[in-house]
């Protein structure tokens, strides 16, 4: 059977839960989540490195899942629940953006909301991770400016205070060896 | 100093960690359209014919461009003005930009690229730098040296077969260094918005929005004046966002033609296609030495695989041989450089812009010396240091200079006069060292102002706001700017608003490349943050009844040194000031002293401070797959003094992230009709570490403030990349006996070095010959410990010796 072409001008509504609240939006039926969050919704913290689920920079949580929202079609959200790096804060920081400032786990900026949605995933289903489990939850997600360091660092630092410790980083994480 | 040298939050970091910086495509303005790119499918072709009618009546298209829309030629560097926002005739690359689409939904546009009808006539595509020295019948390009090859440079300082001569051992290596590309995160992005006035403006993740103004005024003939440049916050540069680009000038135009803002955003396969990455570089190096590894005379050749256009690559030629004599002393060194025009993605500027290729080669073919000397690798580096403030025999000037520390630092943390060598069959380690400039010593185009300009303006309320032309791509420079006028104006840093990256706002600043920023943004904005101060000095002095030298700018608060009690807040010496003299502002700026070097060619090379790195890289090679694996890597950067120590970690462990990725998997590869097509134009498939290949990094910051640098800071931005690939190599010989001169080096590589030395062989993989180039006669300089004055020995045959070339 031949395939029908979509009509590109079609439109889909739906609802859907986005960030704790319900929203109605109307889009581009072939839209993916990514392009109706940053497009149809002018949620563009969340950002994108290749749009083919390559990089790990789209990450959301769909129904409490970190998943790549640029392989999400935004039809497939209908009724669901879609969390974006615009809920991490309120009037404070999260503590994780708290130790991706303090400690450059954010250089440019750009992988970051996927990082701290993949992150605060990890740290909700393992509060005291162990750092290769770290790494193995971060493999997805790319960044070119941090070799990783500092953002395993910053994960580790944040779950210790999520866990009620009192910790700090080290001196020599933020000041080198001497 | 409270801020200088103390860890801070980056101004920018509550808005990287909460995603509310807005990147060029997280912007839009009403009635935007979106803009797509016609790429050509060809690597050398002839336009025919472009017929764009079927595109034109496709509903919702707005306007199509195409190369006859904008005729005038641009380039980053004023002796390769050789590309065209669209190819008028000839392209010249798989990925040359050809026409363009504005139309009012993405949708739309890509359909319509698709309506675009082109004829070409395919010409022979030239696939290798090799190629391109032979084949001169149809040159890619109408200008160059001599046929294909773009840029033929020859210098001899000294004379080195003399050093030759009386040395006790002179070896002669082979090495290539892999293409690869920058990778930012982000994909280029511009949006540009024209006023029925006659106002342009451009908004663009570009690291050099002043080269990007000049470009768009050449090309669109307008008036610098009506075009105003917004450099956004880049997600990623690295060199990649440095020239000027296709996109940016069609936006630009598409905007003019229809009213409308056009935005254009790549998508990450023509992000490949942009390119201007590292380039393919076969080397060639003859080292001579005394009994002690003291080097006598070096002579130095590279042929450079450029690409489809000229971009930085008369400057990248210069400077895979500029820095060779910066790390350890050369007596004598000759240096003959070659960069070819292929039918290729352009090579351009990434992180070390040239010198990581020379300094692989230079540093593995120094442990081969060592291994044939009997010296350690650490001490015949050790031994050998160019001296501190110095001038080398092609006329650096050095000013601090603590590789001795670096070296020193990672010896004893990684244990290494006890592993080297002595480590069990498969597990290595291995050293290297590097250098770097803070700043290229002379601007892109020649001129006589400064290089970095600040503005400061002082509120009544306390507050500061900083303008500066510098562009933040992720390394931190705006908050480097705070930092400085915070420390002098005794200010906190969140009292410090800092407006960056835009023509009309901001005074010039050349751009983030060079690792020049830190150096000298930050001269500037001391220089206007010093001038402030006095200004609200002499104010608030005189209202406390006070000599000015006995005030303290400190904790927000003017006040007297000898009785803290006595003085006034910052917001109140601003008012005392206005009061007295009128609005507080001031301006900086900085330009670099001038080089000794008088020669031409003299120009690229010079800066007001080289950083220095050392680097010991652990591996470990498993015998059977050739895979390598690096757990750890020791590194010691010599920052002169670190303005923010956490930034300069960030850059340091970042350099290392990069240079692992270079030294084992990253390569810019191409396949199929004639070895010209993009082998992986994705992030998939262009391999590049992840968390489970990073190493563990263990750094030093050594801190030996140099005399140029604002508080004594030099880079922290290129220089760490660099010993990272020879390092790795090194230990890989340390771990298994084998010599990959080459990188990345790959499983398979490894395997055949493995096989070769079974055999009985040499246990070598790399390139075993470097063509024949017609190279001209070298510009012959005296050296300074020849008594040299820095000019070029007259040469009847040519003309022109002795002006420096007018590049950076």
């Amino acid at each position: 059977m031949k395939p029908t072409k979509p009509n590109r001008t079609d439109k889909a509504h739906l609802a859907l839960e986005v960030n704790g609240e319900r929203v109605d939006v109307v889009f581009a039926a072939h839209k993916t989540l990514l392009e109706v969050l940053r497009e149809d919704l002018g949620l563009t913290g969340t950002k994108h490195g290749c749009e083919l689920g390559e990089c790990g920079t789209c990450t959301v949580w769909l129904d409490d899942q970190p998943v790549l929202s640029c392989l999400v079609l935004g039809l497939a959200c209908r009724g669901r629940r879609v969390r974006t790096v615009e809920a991490m804060a309120g009037a404070e920081l999260h503590p994780l953006q708290q130790t991706f400032a303090d400690l450059g786990a954010a250089q440019c900026g750009y992988c970051t909301p996927g990082f701290l949605l993949t992150a605060e995933a990890l740290l909700r289903d393992h509060p005291n991770p162990t750092r290769a489990e770290i790494k193995q939850a971060l493999a997805g997600n790319l960044c070119r400016c941090t070799g990783y360091l500092k953002i395993y660092e910053a994960v580790e630092l944040a779950a210790a205070r999520l866990r009620g410790d009192t910790a700090e980083p080290a001196h020599e994480t933020l000041y080198g060896r001497r | 100093m409270r801020i200088v040298g103390t860890a801070q939050r980056k101004v920018d970091a509550v808005a990287k960690v909460t995603g509310t910086t807005r990147f060029a495509d997280d912007l839009a303005l009403p009635r935007m359209l979106c803009c797509k790119m016609l790429r050509s499918p060809h690597p050398h072709a002839t336009i025919v014919r472009i017929d764009v009618s079927r595109a034109m009546a496709l509903e919702g298209v707005v306007a199509v461009l195409t190369g006859a829309d904008m005729p005038i030629p641009f380039g980053i560097l004023p002796v390769s003005q050789d590309e065209h926002a669209l190819a008028p005739d000839r392209v010249r690359f798989i990925g040359d930009p050809v026409a363009a689409i504005a139309a009012t939904t993405e949708e739309i546009a890509t359909a319509a690229v698709d309506l675009i009808d082109v004829a070409y006539e395919l010409l022979p595509p030239i696939a290798s730098a090799e190629a391109a020295i032979a084949d001169s019948d149809q040159p890619i390009h109408d200008y160059g040296d001599r046929g294909n090859l773009h840029k033929l440079v020859s210098l001899e300082f000294g004379d080195v077969e003399e050093g030759f001569a009386t040395a006790d051992r002179v070896r002669e290596d082979l090495f290539f260094y892999e293409g690869s590309t920058h990778l930012p995160m982000e994909q280029h992005a511009a949006l540009a918005d024209w006023s029925p006035g006659g106002k342009l403006t451009l908004w663009s993740s570009t690291q050099t929005p002043h080269y990007v103004h000049r470009a768009l005024a050449k090309v669109l003939e307008l008036p610098p004046s009506r075009i105003r440049v917004i450099a956004t916050p880049n997600g990623g540069g690295f060199g990649g966002k440095s020239d000027p680009f296709s996109h940016e000038i069609v936006v630009a135009k598409l905007a003019m033609i229809t009213g409308r803002p056009v935005k254009c955003t790549l998508t990450r396969e023509e992000v490949f296609y942009c390119h201007r990455g590292r380039h393919p570089t076969l080397m060639w190096a003859r080292t001579g030495v005394t009994k002690d590894g003291h080097i006598l005379a070096m002579h130095f050749r590279t042929l450079l695989d450029g690409g489809g256009y000229g971009s930085y690559g008369v400057a990248t030629t210069y400077y895979t041989g500029a820095l060779q004599t910066v790390t350890y002393h050369v007596d004598r060194y000759k240096f003959e450089g070659a960069r070819a025009f292929t039918n290729k993605p352009p090579c351009g500027p990434k992180r070390g812009h040239g010198t990581p290729q020379p300094r692989f080669a230079l540093e593995v073919q120094l442990d081969k010396l060592a291994h044939d000397l009997g010296i350690d690798p650490a001490d015949i580096r050790v031994r050998h240091l160019a001296p501190a403030e110095s001038v080398t025999a092609n006329y650096l000037r050095i000013g601090s200079m603590g590789l001795g520390a670096c070296i020193e630092k990672i010896v004893t943390a990684a244990d290494w006069k006890s592993r080297y060598g002595k480590l069990p069959q498969g597990q290595g380690i291995g050293l290297a060292c590097s250098s770097y400039l803070s700043g290229a010593g002379l601007p892109i185009y020649w001129n006589n102002m400064p290089h970095s300009g600040v503005q400061l303006k002082c509120d009544r309320g306390g507050g500061v706001t900083v303008f500066c032309g510098s562009t933040d791509i992720g390394q931190g420079s705006d908050s480097i700017l705070a930092y400085i006028v915070a420390e002098v104006l005794g200010t906190a840093v969140d009292d410090i608003t800092v407006v960056t990256a835009d023509t009309d706002l901001t005074p010039v600043d050349l751009g983030s490349y060079s690792s020049r920023v830190t150096l000298m943004s930050g001269n500037a904005a001391l220089q206007a943050a010093e001038r402030a101060r006095a200004i609200v000095a002499g104010a608030a002095a005189a209202q406390l009844d006070l000599p000015v030298d006995r005030l303290v700018f400190a904790e927000g608060r003017v006040f007297d040194a000898q009785d803290p009690e006595r003085g006034m807040a910052f917001g109140e010496a601003v008012q005392a000031a206005e009061a007295a003299g009128g609005t507080v502002g001031t301006v900086g700026s900085y330009t670099p002293p001038r080089s000794p070097g008088r020669y031409r060619g003299a120009g690229v090379g010079p800066s007001p401070a080289y950083s220095y790195s050392a680097a010991i890289a652990e591996v470990e090679v498993d015998p059977d797959s050739g895979i390598v694996t690096v757990p750890k890597i020791w590194i010691a950067h010599d920052i002169g003094r670190s303005i923010n120590p956490a930034t300069v970690m960030g850059q340091v462990e970042g350099g290392v992230y990069m240079g692992l990725g270079e030294a084992l998997m990253e390569e810019m590869a191409y396949r199929g009709n004639r070895n010209v097509v993009h082998k992986f134009p994705s992030m998939l498939e262009y391999k590049s570490p992840t968390t489970l290949e990073m190493c563990d990094v263990v750094t030093f910051l050594i801190e030996d403030p140099d005399p140029n640098g604002p508080f004594g800071a030099k880079e922290a931005g290129q220089g760490p990349l660099l010993p990272v690939m020879p390092a790795v190599a090194n230990a890989v010989f340390d771990a298994v006996g084998v010599r990959i001169d080459e990188v990345p080096i790959t499983p398979e590589k490894v395997l055949r070095a493995l096989k070769d030395k079974a055999r009985g062989k040499e246990g070598r993989f790399g390139p075993s010959r470097f063509p024949d180039i017609p190279w001209p006669e070298p510009t012959r300089v005296p050296t300074p410990r020849e008594g040299g004055d820095g000019r070029a020995l007259p040469s009847a045959a040519r003309a022109g010796a002795g002006h420096p070339e007018r590049q950076h």
